[in-house]
């Protein structure tokens, strides 16, 4: 039987692209010697050596400034940011500069650089470790937001997010790794995957459940739940919010006429909020019912596994708010 | 004068040269704006000019430099065309920047000016990244951040300093201090007196030099540069200079007590060189006269120029959002 984690998917993608092309690096907080605090970039320290992983100081201004700088020279630069909510530390280097740099050079400079970060819940990491940030960097023209969801996805959209001529804010859900320390999986050959490109997870004509990284685990959990109930769902990962895949949502909404927006991040501003708009403004014809967006509540992240449990939608929410899409009553449950 | 420091009839004018080519560059940018053909903001650097130039003609071809709001005169030192930086300034499509960047954001890349910058101190994690670039590629060139006493106060000046010593990056960390952070004075908005100090927290050089002397300037670059390629890592230079104008053009600089300008300006960095020349006898009046009239020629014929570029098309706005094709992205 194969294995193939997650993690193994973005460390043979970091691995293959390294061994591709010489100006590719890691740089980041204990990314080299130590193997990621994940353990993602395991073993790379040894095969490719300090010159290809750049252990730095905790200072991630810096990290993205010197990932930044170097890729205007040419570098293909691979930043880490251990936990995403760290990012909020180098917000200038990514929206003042990275993002702008090609557009206000009039096209001159770009760059070359992707920024990896860990996000999400992981069980209790509470309110500065737990963040799904993603939305913001929609909002911040010139960069490409990358959510991973499956080992596969991780590996092809890697690749492409390292080839990739722009800054790529390349977003992997710590639940998603398959737990640190284990051994590497096996290789699994995986080609670039195209960005703008969504991905139908399950075919069905119901409703459209549009969604990514670990809640589409909870949705392919839900909406299998609800096949017994005779709702038929289709769910699609958009796999890229910028860019994103317009006309792959479209056909989907004009076969079913609903739609369901499922993400961790809280829903006001969330990335939600866009696809909906889209559906509203372009597939209003297709509509047949309202819009329904489920995500986290409008709060920080809390510690309690209770609270954290109610924070971050499950599989019992995504399924009401279908039932709800199709006019069926909620399933109240016993907890 | 006695200092070792002279030079020859051809290094010192062109010194002067770039340097009176700063100074008018300047000078009449501020009049172009009050004439109304620059629609965005200026930072004048007069009184600057001799960091920039001391600087920059210590540099070799490979090297590269970012700079800050403050930075026509390290472009110009560089060696940019004054033409295409005021097409630039003007907004018009043959500009540096396609019209797209003006004053705060110009670059010229085949020079390697990686860029001036809107955000305070932004420009030094930048060339820090560049010199691990320049480290990486190891064909012996160094990038050069300059920015003001008011950028040792954020962040990323402390970071990338720490970052540059720990992997002895090949870099020049330039601060051109001009006594005042925007409107604040430096003993207001700092307790050090010399930024050099701050080196001493990072295990690196801190040189400090007087700002409006060139050759003075020039020479602990050269030194700075020097231990770069060496792979000794980088220096910290501290320049001492002042803006004889306010932050921005407009500002008219009240903050600043009486009689403090007069100082700065009894010791103009463009006096300082002329007078030098001449008490060497490296050059006569009739050469400097001659320099500042083919400045002066090369100005006209540079606003000229520049003012009859095409101005961009409102949809232009559209292009350069991303490299590839992400067709309509910037609509949508």
């Amino acid at each position: 039987m194969t294995r193939f984690s997650y993690a193994d998917g973005i460390r043979q993608a970091i691995a293959e692209e390294m061994d591709r092309d010489p100006n590719v690096f890691v740089i980041g907080e204990d990314v080299g010697a130590a193997g990621g605090v994940f353990g993602v970039t395991k073993g790379l320290f040894e095969k490719y050596g300090a010159d290809r992983l750049w252990d730095t100081p905790i200072s991630e201004e810096a990290v993205i400034g010197a990932a930044i700088g170097a890729a205007l020279l040419g570098a293909r630069p691979i930043a880490e940011i251990m936990f995403g909510d760290f990012v909020t530390l180098a917000m200038d280097m990514i929206v003042n500069q990275a993002a702008k740099t090609h557009y206000m050079t009039g096209g001159r400079l770009s760059v070359p650089m992707v920024v990896r970060m860990v996000t999400g819940t992981g069980g209790s990491t509470s309110a500065q470790h737990s963040q799904s940030l993603e939305s913001w960097f929609v909002h911040a023209p010139g960069l490409k937001v990358v959510t991973a969801s499956s080992a596969e996805d991780a590996k092809g959209l890697l690749k492409s997010a390292i080839r990739d001529p722009d800054p790529v804010m390349f977003f992997e859900h710590k639940q998603l790794y398959g737990g640190r320390g284990g051994p590497a999986g096996d290789v699994v050959e995986v080609d670039p995957i195209p960005f703008g490109v969504g991905r139908v997870w399950r075919e069905g004509t119901d409703v459209t459940v549009v969604t990514y990284l670990k809640t589409l685990e909870y949705t392919m959990k839900a909406v299998e739940a609800l096949a017994e109930e005779g709702i038929s769902c289709e769910v699609w990962d958009p796999r890229t919010l910028v860019p994103l895949d317009r006309e792959g949502l479209r056909q989907s909404l004009a076969k079913t006429g609903r739609l369901v927006i499922a993400h961790e991040a809280p829903v006001r501003g969330g990335f939600g909020a866009e696809i909906a708009a889209f559906a509203a403004e372009e597939c209003f014809e297709s509509l047949r019912a309202p819009i329904i967006r489920v995500g986290g509540t409008n709060t920080p992240m809390p510690y309690a596994p209770v609270m954290e449990g109610f924070v971050v939608p499950g599989p019992e929410r995504i399924a009401n708010a279908i039932r709800r899409s199709v006019g069926r009553p909620p399933v109240v449950s016993s907890n | 004068m006695t200092d070792g420091r002279t030079t020859t009839r051809d290094d010192g004018l062109e010194l002067f040269e770039r340097m009176f080519l700063i100074r008018r560059f300047e000078e009449r940018a501020s009049q172009l704006r009050a004439a109304g053909l620059i629609p965005g903001f200026l930072h004048p650097c007069i009184g600057q000019e001799a960091s920039a130039v001391g600087v920059c003609s210590a540099l070799g071809p490979d090297d590269v430099l970012t700079s800050t709001h403050r930075g026509h005169g390290h472009m110009l030192a560089r060696g940019a065309d004054p033409a295409r930086m005021y097409a630039e300034l003007f907004a018009r499509i043959e500009g540096y920047n396609h019209g797209k960047g003006g004053s705060l954001h110009m670059i010229d890349v085949d020079l390697g000016f990686l860029g001036a910058n809107g955000i305070v101190g932004a420009g030094i994690p930048l060339a820090t990244g560049a010199a691990l670039q320049q480290k990486r590629r190891a064909r012996g060139g160094v990038a050069v951040s300059f920015f003001g006493d008011g950028a040792t106060n954020e962040g990323a000046f402390h970071e990338s300093l720490n970052l540059a010593t720990l992997w002895k990056l090949p870099a020049l960390y330039v601060c051109e201090n001009n006594l005042y952070g925007e409107f604040t004075r430096q003993d207001q908005h700092q307790v050090v007196k010399d930024v050099a100090q701050r080196a001493a927290s990072y295990g690196l050089p801190g040189v400090i030099v007087d700002g409006n002397d060139a050759l003075a300037v020039r020479e602990v670059a050269r030194e700075a540069v020097a231990r770069a390629r060496r792979g000794d890592g980088p220096t910290l230079i501290e320049t001492k200079t002042y803006r004889h104008r306010g932050h921005f053009e407009g500002d008219m600089a009240r903050y600043r007590p009486k009689g403090e300008l007069e100082e700065w300006l009894a010791h103009d960095p463009l006096d300082v060189l002329s007078r030098r020349l001449l008490a060497e006898d490296v050059a006569s009046d009739s050469d400097l006269d001659e320099v500042r009239a083919g400045v002066e020629r090369r100005l006209d014929a540079a606003v000229e120029w520049a003012t009859e570029r095409a101005h961009p098309e409102p949809a232009d706005a559209l292009e350069d959002v991303y490299v590839d094709a992400m067709r309509g992205a910037a609509l949508r």
